[in-house]
């Protein structure tokens, strides 16, 4: 059973991977294309964040520790960057599909579409 | 001179990052002094990656840790694994940084006049720069999670470039498809790092590679990553951002996009030939990339032939063309497990792989600059509207013909070389590899033939009779480039032995890239 419950997050990560291939390929509004990217990124977000937990390991705060043993902490530090630059990418895609609204007056992916061949 | 030799490959980075935050700044004092502090920078930049090449060719792989008491102690004291931020470039690392840095270059100093009459001109430079950093970054990187980073850093400055000139809707739709194409590429190098990471607590190449036990997980993430970075570097069946993207890029920064999307290819070899070497099956993969690059080739040069717009044309030749270093290379790892046949061609086919990248960056980079040189002055990129602009624009034309012929493989010119290398070498794995290239080859030729005609050629058009030859600037950033074309093209062998014979072999030299890391080796 705790097996089962170890491997729960893993199983989340597989299941937001399926959801965000599955809304980028599916979905023609570009919003919601850019809502399918954020959700790959949360993924991989929390896959990292998973492989960073240690079952008793002493998180690596020097005030009070009860031991000089502590975790690495660079899943933790990838997050972080990685969550980062999310934005900066989500803020970009979001400023690229305004710019395409005012062009076109669309957000649909095939409407909007102006290079062909 | 030997601190800015150990320190040279930190700075190659370090220095444009910071001074395209600078560039803002410095623009206050005029545009004039913005652009000289920006061709200076990037002159700097250039001059670190021929320092950087001069030591790496002399003692070998250059290591650089970050944070360390020395920069070549990469594994700390009490620790079995190296924990730290290093920079390991080997000769492909500074080959391919030869490439960016000469590109960013000539972009640059071809962006001044071609720029002028543009709003936001601080935030291009800013943008410019970050390119370059990105490209440089994901060469000379030595743990996987900073090729991400640098990635994202190529990826948001190169879709922010393309989609600079909003006033047109497809550069916005250009940019905005790289960016989607980029960042969930991106994300599936991530999460091939996270795999790597969980099995083997570590993210250095270096030591990844050293332990590498091929499982299942391993085998995910090699699919990932093969996938991404073929993506990213504009091979069927993921190309069809290329064309889309590469056509609206304002003045210079089409070339320098091309430069990363190569940047991205090397990375792939990297990938390939260090971090699983022999321990994959190499003949599956290797034919993979052959297929690939074979299906490149092909597609690229029959949608050229088609095209109207001329930039568009030449980005289709991009897929094309991208597809003879995939072939190249693909025949080197086919037969990475067999070294008599490595030695007899599998190292010329990754040199001339690999030759093909530096002379390709450099004739496209020269052709795709003619092509905006001809939307400058004429405001079309319409090859039916076009005419008799030999006459206007004799340096364009001759440019651009410099360029035509190497790239369709004709003698002397170094396209020929590098073509002649990877026919040699592909023709003893299979025949028919090498004449579908050579009839790529023709293809090629027909296609920029077409150009030629009707842009360059015919009666003068009376809606075009006041345009003049592009300015200065424009015109030397197209002569550094054409400069380089011409001088592979004089002295083929030198260039070969002294930088890409060294390249192939450090892609080879799996044990060499673990052990500068791991020592022993």
């Amino acid at each position: 059973m705790s097996e089962f419950l170890a491997n729960i997050p893993f199983l989340a990560v597989a299941a937001l991977i399926c959801v965000a291939l599955y809304i980028m390929m599916s979905q023609r509004n570009l919003i919601k294309v850019v809502m399918g990217v954020v959700i790959l990124e949360s993924a991989v977000n929390l896959f990292l964040v998973t492989l960073g937990y240690r079952e008793g390991g002493v998180a690596p705060i020097f005030t009070n520790a009860p031991g000089t043993l502590m975790v690495l902490p660079v899943p933790q530090a990838l997050t972080l960057t990685s969550i980062v630059i999310g934005v900066a990418t989500t803020a970009l895609m979001l400023s690229m599909i305004m710019l395409i609204y005012r062009h076109t007056g669309e957000t649909d992916a095939e409407k909007s579409r102006k290079v062909k061949g | 001179m030997d601190a800015l030799t150990a320190h040279s490959s930190i700075l190659a980075i370090a220095i444009p990052l910071f001074a395209a935050f600078l560039t803002p700044l410095v623009g206050k004092l005029g545009a004039r002094t913005r652009n000289v502090f920006v061709v200076v920078v990037l002159a700097f930049v250039e001059f670190l990656v021929l320092v950087l090449a001069r030591d790496i060719y002399a003692n070998g792989i250059h290591l650089y840790t970050l944070g360390a008491v020395s920069p070549s102690l990469a594994i700390p004291e009490h620790y079995m694994v190296p924990v730290r931020i290093v920079l390991e470039v080997d000769g492909l690392g500074v080959f391919m940084g030869i490439i960016s840095a000469t590109v960013a270059l000539a972009g640059a100093i071809y962006s001044i006049s071609c720029m002028k009459h543009e709003t936001g001109q601080d935030r291009f430079y800013t943008l410019l720069l970050l390119l370059t950093v990105g490209m440089l970054g994901i060469q000379f990187t030595g743990d996987l999670f900073n090729l991400f980073v640098f990635l994202e850093i190529l990826s948001i400055s190169g879709a922010a470039l393309a989609a600079f000139r909003t006033r047109f809707i497809d550069a916005v739709e250009g940019g905005f498809k790289y960016l989607i194409v980029s960042t969930v590429a991106a994300l599936m190098v991530l999460l091939a790092t996270g795999l790597f990471y969980g099995q083997y607590n570590l993210l250095n190449i270096a030591a990844i590679a050293d332990v590498m036990q091929y499982t299942a997980l391993d085998k995910i993430a090699l699919a990932l990553l093969i996938v991404a970075l073929l993506t990213k570097s504009g091979g069927v069946p993921s190309h069809w951002w290329v064309p889309d993207t590469y056509t609206p890029a304002p003045a210079g920064t089409s070339p320098m996009i091309y430069a990363a999307t190569l940047a991205c290819m090397s990375t792939m070899f990297r990938v390939a030939f260090t971090l699983y070497g022999v321990k994959m099956s190499v003949a599956t993969i290797g034919w993979l990339i052959i297929i690939a690059g074979l299906l490149s080739m092909f597609v690229g040069v029959t949608m050229a032939l088609r095209q109207t717009d001329v930039k568009r044309l030449m980005a289709y030749h991009v897929i094309s063309q991208g597809g003879y270093m995939l072939l190249g290379v693909g025949v080197g790892i086919a037969v990475l497990g067999d070294p008599q046949a490595l030695a007899a061609y599998g190292r010329e086919a990754v040199a001339g792989g690999l030759f093909h990248v530096m002379n390709h960056a450099f004739f496209k980079g020269l052709l795709l600059l003619t092509g905006e040189a001809l939307f400058f002055r004429l405001g079309t990129r319409n090859l039916n509207r076009m005419g008799g602009m030999g006459r206007n624009m004799k340096w364009t034309c001759a440019f651009f013909l410099i360029g035509a012929l190497a790239i369709s493989g004709v003698p002397p010119l170094n396209g020929f070389a590098s073509k002649l290398m990877i026919y040699e070498a592909s023709y003893q794995l299979n025949p028919m590899l090498t004449i579908i290239a050579m009839m790529v080859s023709i293809m090629t030729l027909a296609s920029f033939t077409k150009v030629f005609q009707s842009a360059f050629t015919g009666p003068e058009l009376p809606e075009y009779k006041e345009v003049r030859e592009v300015p200065l600037s424009m015109k030397l950033g197209m002569g550094i480039l054409a400069g380089a074309t011409l001088f592979i093209s004089l002295f083929p062998s030198l260039v070969v032995n002294t930088i890409v014979y060294p390249a192939a072999d450090a892609l080879l030299n799996q044990a060499g890239y673990i052990g500068a890391v791991m020592g022993g080796g």
